[in-house]
């Protein structure tokens, strides 16, 4: 499974690997992206997390992920990616009448 | 510096004289700990190994700076002079200092400041663990918001001497050495002076004795995970909790205090 990892440079191997951090505030559902930090493994990217990120009462819980195991989409994607999207209203479920005992749509 | 948000009790706890003074003498020496500590990691700020690890150590030298301010809070009212935290902090020579040797001794390479807080960091936590439950209610309501602060301080310098012990051959000789040189300050935390043993009598402090068990097993545990023999045979100093420092708790009192002494009542 690692081996479909994209490589390490070897330069930066002399630095410890980029991790992103993600925080749920106590009122959040979800876990939002804050940042990123250095760390040699998960337990010093927790603890880095928690130092540097939750200081001022952000949040009840910290997910870390090591920055190479994000696949983004690429920049150059994205005309073909998004802009098909943008003319297909009938996705939108604006179409149907809302019966008026229905509320809270 | 602006008020605590800790209670502050308008009406003091009715002890004898004798308790009562070694009650402040030993609330002064707790302070003047985390003062001291506090100031040697804050002495970090701009010059950590790398930004996470930089606001690690401002982090937990406000955190003791916290806990120094209302332990002053509390000396001052004890005492009942009319002097301030700020007095208390600014205005006593280095031989009025009660803190032990270990947290004087200057920051060095980053395995020395992490020895040096790993050995204060096990007594600390575990002190703090049991004070909470003592019946003085001042002591024990700084001690039970200070302990969570100490609980994370110890899982860091802990996890940080695994790192480092078990890490590379030039990060183990550099732990290595510094267990040599602080290791021999590690006692004087549990041994209690005459103002300790008073106060241990009168059931307001937790018998140090009680403390060792827990500790040592911390100890044992880190040490075999980060592959570090303990140290054997350290001939142990001590003489900070008495007032008899080392020659670098003046030079460091000279630059805390510097502001208060040229400026008096300066504020900003």
């Amino acid at each position: 499974m690692s081996q479909s990892l994209p490589p390490q440079d070897p330069k930066a191997l002399t630095e410890w690997p980029l991790w992103e951090v993600f925080i749920r505030s106590k009122q959040g559902l979800d876990h939002k992206h804050v940042g990123s930090l250095h760390a040699a493994d998960a337990a010093m990217a927790m603890q880095n997390a928690r130092d540097v990120y939750t200081r001022r009462l952000e949040g009840v819980s910290i997910w870390v992920v090591e920055s190479r195991h994000i696949h983004a989409s690429n920049p150059d994607d994205a005309a073909a990616f998004f802009d098909p999207a943008a003319d297909k209203v009938y996705r939108h479920p604006t179409f149907f009448e809302v019966p008026d005992s229905i509320k809270h749509m | 510096m602006q008020p605590d948000s800790l209670p502050t009790s308008t009406t003091l706890p009715s002890y004898s004289p004798a308790v009562r003074e070694a009650l402040l003498a030993y609330v002064v020496q707790l302070a003047d700990t985390s003062l001291v500590l506090g100031h040697r990691l804050s002495e970090w700020c701009g010059h950590g190994p790398v930004l996470e690890q930089d606001l690690a150590l401002a982090n937990i030298a406000l955190d003791l700076l916290g806990e120094t301010r209302s332990l002053y809070q509390y000396a001052a009212e004890l005492e009942g002079q009319g002097r301030t935290e700020d007095d208390l902090a600014f205005l006593r020579p280095a031989t009025d200092y009660r803190n032990p040797l270990l947290v004087e001794q200057p920051n060095g390479d980053f395995a020395a400041t992490i020895v040096r807080q790993f050995v204060f960091d096990n007594f600390h936590y575990h002190l703090l663990q049991q004070l909470q439950h003592k019946p003085d209610e001042r002591l024990a309501a700084i001690a039970e918001k200070s302990v969570k602060e100490a609980a994370y301080h110890l899982k860091w310098s802990s996890e940080w001497v695994i790192r480092l012990g078990d890490g590379t051959e030039e990060s183990r000789q550099r732990v290595e050495k510094a267990l040599r040189t602080l290791w021999r300050y590690a006692d004087e935390l549990t041994t209690p002076t005459l103002t300790e043993q008073a106060l241990q009598t009168a059931g307001l402090l937790p018998d140090y004795a009680t403390l060792l068990p827990a500790m040592q097993a911390h100890t044992v545990r880190v040490f075999a995970e980060a592959t570090l023999p303990l140290p054997e045979g350290v001939v142990m100093q001590q003489g900070g909790k008495l007032g008899r420092h080392s020659e670098h708790l003046g030079y460091l009192l000279a630059e805390l205090q510097y502001m208060q002494r040229a400026y008096p009542g300066m504020t900003w």
